[in-house]
């Protein structure tokens, strides 16, 4: 048997929810040596790899200057007596959802990578932890792991990024090709002649500050369309885009009189006291002839049924009709919060009349988004929801951005890597090395493989052979 | 009529590039070898382009060689001109390339062929594979229905050759025919027979078959070519042989020249005007061509915004004015074939010789065959060569090789040698074509190899001249001589690592010298060779420990110090990737028994028999999700057994 080393891999071993608390899971064998370089003791010391087997220790998490980015507890187990029979650490943080993903991130620095959904149980039934019975059920969990994973991965991905991913990597596999076409026919493509490696080095100058800006978009979680899922629902001018508009804190939804100006849905991610909503504004919904405004309101529907958080905006200076019926009927079942707006106007609507028409009571709050009225109590009643647990995160969602921004940072220091080796003045044939590199990492982020990409380029833009 | 049966060990259909290198194989591993051709005087025949190697097909030809094959002794024997490409390039993309005299190529090779012990040379056609049923040894199990075994071959005229392995190398034999605009002959290339029995056998025994096409450029005489309206294109002026037993000293020898020349405007507007008698554009043609040696009726189209083509204008040999009119394939007809050459500077008042033409033939979907080019249906009947739907001499003779080789093995009860992807071009070449789908004639690609760096032609003895002893084809003494040059290397790298030069003012003045950056503090002779502007040849001024060693030993010193860190990487790839390939995939698994497969994964194992978790995940269609299920399935089942 060939020595079974295996590369240490993180994830996020709880469910992100609203307590806060979580537990981060590395296993592998440099598990103690990563959580080593990032933990220190009550003192401030690096004493990770002194401790025993099974034991548990209170300290903190410290970022790439020392600074203390979370108090604590890590509990370090070695093989073979976890659950995957590998070395591993578990850090227990309690700094919120946020925190969680920017440890995990320092993991990832340190030197893991980031586990393939369902991993963990692959390594443990591999390694002989789980009953050889259970092989089906983990195949089983592998397997809807990673459907989910791939469908979340690439759907989330918001699609201004993935356009530009995809732009930059038909871009680089063109070069790629270019170079592979003289390389290959040497006596049709002369590089040199054409001073080439100016061009290229300016193209690859381009190409790192894409996807810094993709990386440093991935900072601020911008990359992933993730959160919680919030549907914001209501009749034509109820003030829907006014609500999206006060909570990101800038107009960025049409603000008119006029009904049914939002025909499309707009999304936003917004950050409310460290909790992070992905908020859908959708067009108002009535019955309507008008086919543009009619494919809004049925966008409206389906997001709706997906959605973890409705925001119900009812204009109370007008009564209710059939249209609200018809939303109050949608919503059902749902998570709600329902919002009696234009409180700074004479109100007809009551909450009994709303109370008469929904069967599960939804909290309902008096508001006026014009005079900022009832905001408080709003974003009270949203936080008090998620620490009680009834609205919850994909976590998976934060893994995935945690996966991305890893595999942007090599495409990135793949890139790094071509830069240096055109500026030492390496042959052609070096650079295509690591261009390829970043070209197939990036293919990891929008699900695209990279089969025959190369060949088919060359082809299809070079005239080849004698 | 009584039926002549004779008994050998093993057949070999076909004596081309993977013919010839089958039947040594075999005949040398001891087996009694006989090889079949439709014509004697064919053997090891170049029916296109007069060269051996070039970018990623010079790197076969030195694998070949560090196995123990012959065609680079060959190419050494008869050369004409010899070159290494992308000289200027990185170590991975230098390529041989060489110049064959055509006629003394064959001869040697048959030369070579007819002093063999054990190896008859037999001048029939191949009509039928023969069978029987297939069982387990030492089991009592039914018959497997889908599996048989080979026991012989019949041929034309009746005789039966009863034997327990069968090498198809057919080339591009198999129903050929061959078209010259209107004109179609029912003819092999050259026009020599064809093979027109052996694809019915194939099919009736279940397997799938296809149709290929290539083609050729016509053949100038060259007292009628203008040579001054072209470039002249020299050889190196120092040779390198192909094969590492070859003494450098004696492929120093005079050279021939070469020709570039350019189409222009006018040859491409009667490519155009003439599209509609091209059997291609008007649908004659059912075979699917290279995209990588285009027809010039393809380059005009598909790149209709190029002003000009390259035409290369190579000799075919010492003894003959033939020359063959590279760049220019085509199967457009006869006159205006003519008229479009002589658009071509320099070949105003060119005289055909004989005729541009493209050729049709039956090949398999080599994703039949296992990596040891087995079929996977028929035990002992290997394959190789065009037949495999691959394109070229090199590949051809590469795949003959080792189909050759892993029939000698079955037939003596040993393991399959399997080359991987990190071994080997040879390597990349079989697994992309027995695991991906290929719709046209393959070609080796330096791009193809992912580990490149890693499988350089110069260091080709180095990777598997090993295996090539183990196999039994490399004598005891070629195999010591590389485990010395091993050695030798690792010795010297060594000793460079730990030679610590200081700021002596003598080194300081080396340095400035040669536009180097002076030394602060000591550092050790790699760390200067590392240097871009310094060599290991420029060191010896200040390297006075130095001992004399043979050049290829320094270059392999300079190679591994220079792209240290890029090895490593590639080397650390390569760990990753063997994991995978390890991990072996028994016969008889069931995928239909492994819950949690998606259904294209499924149908796509379970026609393509896998035989390792790595060349599962190389199948389109097979995700990641899926070789993680296949892993954990696996493990349950070695458990269970």
């Amino acid at each position: 048997m060939f020595s079974a080393r295996t590369d240490t891999i993180a994830a996020v071993a709880t469910a992100m929810s609203g307590s806060g608390i979580g537990i981060i899971r590395i296993s592998g064998d440099e598990a103690i040596g990563i959580a080593g370089k990032i933990y220190r003791n009550a003192k401030g010391n690096k004493t990770l790899s002194q401790y025993d087997s099974h034991t548990i220790h209170y300290g903190f998490i410290v970022d790439e200057n020392e600074n203390v980015m979370d108090e604590v507890i890590v509990s370090v187990m070695k093989a073979p007596r976890s659950y995957t029979a590998e070395d591993t650490v578990e850090i227990n943080c309690h700094g919120g959802v946020l925190m969680m993903q920017k440890i995990l991130e320092r993991v990832v620095q340190a030197g893991a990578r980031v586990a393939e959904p369902g991993e963990f149980t692959k390594r443990a039934f591999l390694n002989g932890r789980i009953d050889l019975s259970e092989a089906e059920a983990v195949m089983d969990v592998i397997h809807a792991r990673n459907e989910f994973a791939l469908k979340s991965s690439v759907s989330q991905l918001k699609g201004s990024v993935s356009n530009l991913i995809k732009e930059v990597r038909e871009e680089m596999i063109h070069e790629i090709a270019f170079i592979e076409a003289a390389l290959d026919d040497p006596e049709h493509f002369d590089l040199e002649a054409e001073g080439y490696n100016d061009t290229l080095l300016k193209r690859v100058e381009k190409f790192m500050r894409q996807i810094k800006s993709l990386l440093d978009s991935a900072e601020d979680g911008r990359i992933m369309a993730e959160g919680i899922h919030t549907v914001i629902v209501g009749k034509p001018n109820a003030g829907k885009s006014s609500l999206l508009n006060m909570l990101v804190g800038e107009e960025r939804a049409i603000v008119t009189d006029i009904a049914g100006t939002t025909r499309d849905i707009l999304e936003e991610t917004v950050s409310i006291n460290g909790i992070v909503f992905r908020i859908l504004d959708t067009a108002g919904i009535r019955s309507t002839e008008d086919v543009v405004e009619k494919i809004g309101v049925n966008k409206a529907e389906n997001a709706v049924k997906d959605a973890d958080l409705v925001l119900y905006v009812v204009d109370s200076s007008v009564p209710l009709d059939e249209n609200d019926r018809h939303i109050l009927k949608m919503i059902d079942g749902k998570k709600t919060i329902i919002l009696l707006n234009k409180s700074d106007l004479t109100s007809v609507v009551t909450e009994e009349d709303i109370r008469q028409n929904k069967s599960a009571a939804g909290t309902i709050i008096k508001t006026s988004m014009k005079d900022r009225v009832g905001i408080e109590l709003f974003i009270e009643t949203v936080k008090d929801m998620f620490f009680h647990g009834d609205i919850t995160y994909n976590d998976e969602v934060y893994i995935t951005n945690v996966r991305h921004k890893e595999v942007l940072q090599n495409a990135y220091d793949s890139l790094l890597q071509v830069h240096k080796s055109i500026e030492e003045n390496m042959p052609e044939d070096f650079y295509t090395i690591d261009m390829m590199g970043a070209y197939e990492k990036l293919g990891l982020i929008i699900g695209e493989s990279v089969e025959d990409d190369l060949i088919n380029e060359i082809f299809s833009k070079f005239c080849m052979g004698k | 009529m009584p039926e002549m049966i004779e008994k050998v060990d093993i057949c070999v259909v076909g004596a081309g590039h993977a013919g010839c290198e089958a039947a040594l194989a075999c005949a040398r591993l001891g087996l009694e070898t006989v090889m079949f051709t439709v014509s004697v005087d064919s053997i090891a025949l170049m029916p296109c382009n007069p060269n051996v190697g070039g970018t990623s097909k010079g790197h076969l030809v030195r694998e070949i060689d560090a196995l123990g094959g012959e065609m680079g002794k060959n190419i050494d024997k008869t050369f004409i001109q010899s070159k290494m490409l992308n000289k200027s390039k990185g170590p991975a993309v230098h390529s041989l390339r060489a110049q064959a005299d055509k006629a003394e190529y064959s001869r040697q090779m048959r030369k070579v062929l007819e002093n063999q012990d054990h190896l008859t040379i037999r001048q029939a056609e191949v009509c039928e594979l023969l069978t029987e049923k297939y069982k387990k040894e030492d089991s009592g199990d039914d018959a497997d229905p889908g599996i048989s075994r080979i026991k012989g071959v019949k041929t034309y005229t009746g005789t039966i050759y009863e034997c327990k392995a069968v090498v198809l190398c057919t080339g591009t034999y198999l129903k050929a025919r061959c078209l010259c605009g209107e004109t179609i002959t029912y003819t092999g290339p050259n026009g020599l027979q064809p093979a027109n029995h052996l694809s019915d056998s194939m099919r009736n025994l279940g397997i799938a078959l296809r149709r290929f096409k290539t083609g050729t450029p016509a053949r100038m005489d060259g007292r009628t070519l203008d040579y001054s309206k072209m470039e002249e294109q020299f050889g190196d002026e120092k040779v390198v042989p192909f094969s590492f037993s070859t003494d450098p000293e004696d492929v120093q020898i005079d050279q021939v020249s070469c020709w570039l020349t350019y189409t222009n405007e006018k040859t491409h507007e009667i490519i155009r005007a003439n599209l509609d008698r091209s059997p291609i554009y008007a649908g004659i043609i059912e075979g699917t061509g290279p995209r990588y040696c285009p027809s010039i009726e393809d380059k005009v189209v598909k790149f209709a915004d190029k002003e000009r083509h390259q035409v290369f204008i190579e000799p075919e040999g010492l003894y003959t004015h033939e020359m063959y009119v590279g760049g220019m394939s085509s199967s457009l007809p006869e006159d205006v074939q003519l008229a479009m050459y002589r658009t071509v500077p320099g070949l105003e008042n060119c005289k055909i010789v004989r005729n541009a033409y493209a050729i049709e033939y039956d090949c398999i979907d080599s994703r039949q065959l296992y990596p040891s080019l087995e079929f996977k249906n028929i035990k002992g009947l290997f394959s190789g060569g065009q037949l495999n739907g691959s394109s070229g001499y090199e590949e051809a003779a590469a795949q003959g090789l080792m189909a050759g080789i892993n029939a000698a093995r079955s037939v003596t009860g040993k393991e399959p040698v399997i080359l991987d992807r990190s071994q080997a071009y040879i390597g990349v070449l079989i697994d992309d074509l027995v695991t991906k789908e290929n719709r046209e004639p393959y070609r080796m690609m330096t791009s193809r190899a992912e580990y490149r760096l890693l499988l350089r032609q110069d260091n080709a003895d180095l990777r598997l001249r090993q295996t090539g002893y183990e196999i039994g084809l490399v004598s005891k003494e070629m195999y010591e001589a590389t485990l010395h040059k091993k050695e030798q290397i690792k010795k010297e790298v060594e000793r460079l690592k730990n030679t610590v030069v200081g700021a002596a003012k003598e080194n300081q003045d080396f340095l400035t010298a040669h536009g180097s950056a002076a030394l602060k503090t000591g550092v050790n002779l790699a760390e200067l060779i590392c240097r871009p502007e310094l060599s290991y040849e420029m060191l010896e001024e200040i390297d006075r420990m130095r001992e004399p060693l043979p050049a290829d030993v320094i270059e392999q010193v300079e190679i591994e110090i220079k792209y240290e860190g890029y090895i490593a990487r590639q080397l650390r790839q390569v760990e990753q990737y063997r994991k995978m390939e390890r991990k072996r995939i028994p016969d008889d698994i069931d995928y239909n028994d492994v819950g949690s497969l998606r259904l294209e994964a499924r149908q796509k194992l379970i026609a393509y028999k896998p035989v390792s978790i790595g060349q599962a995940s190389r199948i389109s269609g097979v995700s990641p999700a899926d070789i993680s299920v296949l892993l954990v399935y696996l493990e349950k089942y070695k458990n269970n057994k």
